[in-house]
């Protein structure tokens, strides 16, 4: 891989540059009532995981996790796999963290707290504890700091970012059928993934003339609920050579950077600008590459909304013409740049973006799990015709780029290539 | 001291710890919109906090703020996730530039407070009037009364101010 703006001085020590790998992805199926508690699809998946890196459940010795009192403990799930860990935490969050989780598993190895690390996310989003607070939680007494938005029935995350998404259509003349191509590129992407929850492809019609959830939100702007686990499995690129696939590395991270006031974010604009603009600032000269170098994107869809402002804001368009880049074809399979090409959180399912990172792993490897012949070397002969229920593998990956979000003001990201 | 109330069916609450939100809340109840000064630099902030956003100066003041000012974005939410909302839809969430502070300390800052569409004695809007609102209409502060010391401000439309030509809204409707 060719390493341009090597001038750049990057913050983190290039030496850590590529020392790092992702070895092992593991997910369990992706649906709505899953019929088993967050222990069990956790476990699911984070041996999964190991299986997939060629490792032993003995060759783990970190655990992390997010969640938001939705979920279990990195302890039941060690425990239930008879892993003893060296190194283990849960921390509060949701989107934008499995980059930052895989930022603090780097530190930790760095550090010599640990060698192998898991990091899952477990959740029953659609039978347990659905996201944008509906059911019980909805009805739940509002005190203090929560006065100021749940009080006027601001509460969900679609109803939380609108003011952001509303201001962009302001700002920049951003169009309803521009956005609305992020759904139709991603469900294209997901009729080629045999594992996404939702398979069918829609049009731009199909999108605008779903019912409004919230302005500007129609409901296929949205992503999906479900019930699901993964894990991703880090380690040092020196281990990672003796795991079972080609060797994915990290460039660099960027862990839940922020717009100033994150009290209420709103009170700092542009409030069309996202938190994107900061991290760039950091993802691109530590990763010692740019937009132009990377070749696949996952950028968060929690929304169509939240794909466009951040590949706007990581500099892949010009400031404000998120609406055109993303109707432009460069974000679908076949084009320039395609993002999400596992179907991502409008159409795979929800996992708060570690799916992102675990389908921009096996794009590197040149292992997209698609319906494409597997051939007598046990890979898939990968097509590279994207017809519905054909390959989903881009040609040529090298340099990925995962960019998470948790809202308008906190995102991180991560720079991967392929060893 | 504590308080408990309910508004629209749903429960709010302010901790007697919550010195910020109870002082804030209480200037509310007397719909006389007060904001926190800070001691050392003067200005204001939205919503409460414990110390200055700006110079990080502990002590404040509570200080009138005229609830003049214009709308900066908002949303029309027409699926409501809360039993309260319910039937009440589409309501509007504004998020309203006071025009005290506006642009300071920088051109992109402002005291920006959140508030429902409302109608001048604080009920949340009727439908023909959520279709009057976009980003530039010019909005008059009014309040929900909910409880001793707790009323939610809200917004109406200022119908003694001059308003722009042409307000912009979401052009699907």
């Amino acid at each position: 891989m060719p390493l341009p703006r090597a001038e750049v001085d990057a913050t983190t020590p290039k030496y850590l540059r590529d020392k790092y790998a992702i070895v092992g992805v593991g997910e369990t199926t992706y649906t709505r009532g899953s019929g088993k508690t967050t222990r069990a699809l956790g476990t699911w998946a984070v041996r999964n995981a190991i299986l997939d890196a060629g490792l032993k459940p003995s060759d783990i010795d970190g655990m992390l996790s997010y969640q938001g009192g939705d979920s279990t403990s990195g302890t039941f799930i060690s425990g239930d796999l008879g892993i003893r860990l060296n190194f283990y935490m849960d921390v509060m969050g949701g989107g934008s963290s499995t980059e930052a989780l895989v930022g603090i598993a780097i530190g930790l190895i760095e550090a010599g707290c640990c060698k192998v690390v898991a990091i899952f996310r477990s959740m029953n989003g659609y039978s347990q504890v659905r996201i944008g607070g509906t059911g019980a939680r909805s009805a739940a007494p509002v005190g203090g700091d929560m006065l100021h938005n749940r009080a006027y029935g601001w509460q969900s995350a679609g109803q939380s970012f609108a003011p952001t998404f509303m201001r962009h259509m302001y700002d920049y003349g951003t169009k309803p059928e521009q956005v609305a191509m992020v759904k139709v590129a991603h469900s294209h992407h997901a009729s080629n993934n045999p594992k996404a929850y939702y398979k069918k492809r829609f049009t731009v019609e199909d999108v605008l003339s779903s019912r409004f959830i919230c302005k500007p939100l129609h409901l296929l702007d949205c992503c999906v609920e479900t019930d699901n686990a993964t894990a991703i499995i880090v380690t040092s690129a020196e281990r990672a050579r003796d795991c079972k696939h080609p060797l994915v590395l990290i460039r660099g991270v960027v862990g839940r950077c922020n717009k100033p006031r994150l009290d209420m974010h709103y009170q700092h604009g542009p409030i069309s600008t996202v938190a994107g603009y900061y991290a760039r600032q950091i993802l691109w000269p530590n990763s010692g590459v740019g937009p132009e170098n990377i070749d696949i994107t996952g950028s968060y869809d929690a929304f169509t909304f939240t794909t466009m402002l951040q590949l706007e804001d990581y500099g892949f368009c010009k400031k404000g013409e998120g609406g055109e880049y993303v109707s432009s074809g460069a974000i679908q399979l076949g084009g320039r740049r395609p993002n999400n090409t596992s179907g991502g959180h409008l159409c795979e399912g929800y996992t708060h973006g570690m799916n992102m990172v675990i389908e921009n792993t096996r794009q590197l490897r040149h292992d997209a799990d698609d319906s494409c012949p597997i051939g007598a070397d046990g890979k898939r002969q990968h097509t590279y015709d994207y017809r519905e229920g054909g390959c989903r593998q881009v040609k040529n990956v090298e340099v990925s780029a995962n960019l998470g979000w948790a809202n308008p003001s906190t995102a991180s990201s991560m720079v991967m290539r392929r060893g | 001291m504590a308080i408990r109330g309910e508004y629209l069916g749903m429960g709010l609450t302010v901790d007697d710890l919550d010195v910020e939100n109870l002082e804030y809340f209480r200037h509310c109840a007397e719909h006389d919109f007060h904001l926190q000064a800070c001691a050392q630099c003067s200005r204001l902030r939205y919503p409460p906090t414990t110390a200055c956003p700006w110079c990080a100066t502990l002590d404040s003041t509570w200080k009138k703020v005229e609830g003049r000012g214009s709308v900066h974005s908002y949303s029309e939410v027409h699926h409501a996730i809360q039993p309260a909302f319910r039937g009440k839809t589409p309501y509007l969430i504004l998020l309203v530039d006071l025009d005290t502070q506006k642009g300071e300390p920088t051109p992109d800052e402002a005291l920006r407070v959140v508030g429902n569409l409302a109608t001048p004695d604080g009920q949340l809007a009727p439908p023909e009037m959520v279709k009057r609102v976009g980003i530039g209409t010019r909005v008059r502060m009014v309040f929900s009364d909910v409880a001793p010391g707790l009323a939610l401000p809200q917004w109406t439309i200022d119908e003694t101010a001059s308003q722009p030509a042409q307000v912009w809204r979401y052009p699907q409707e």
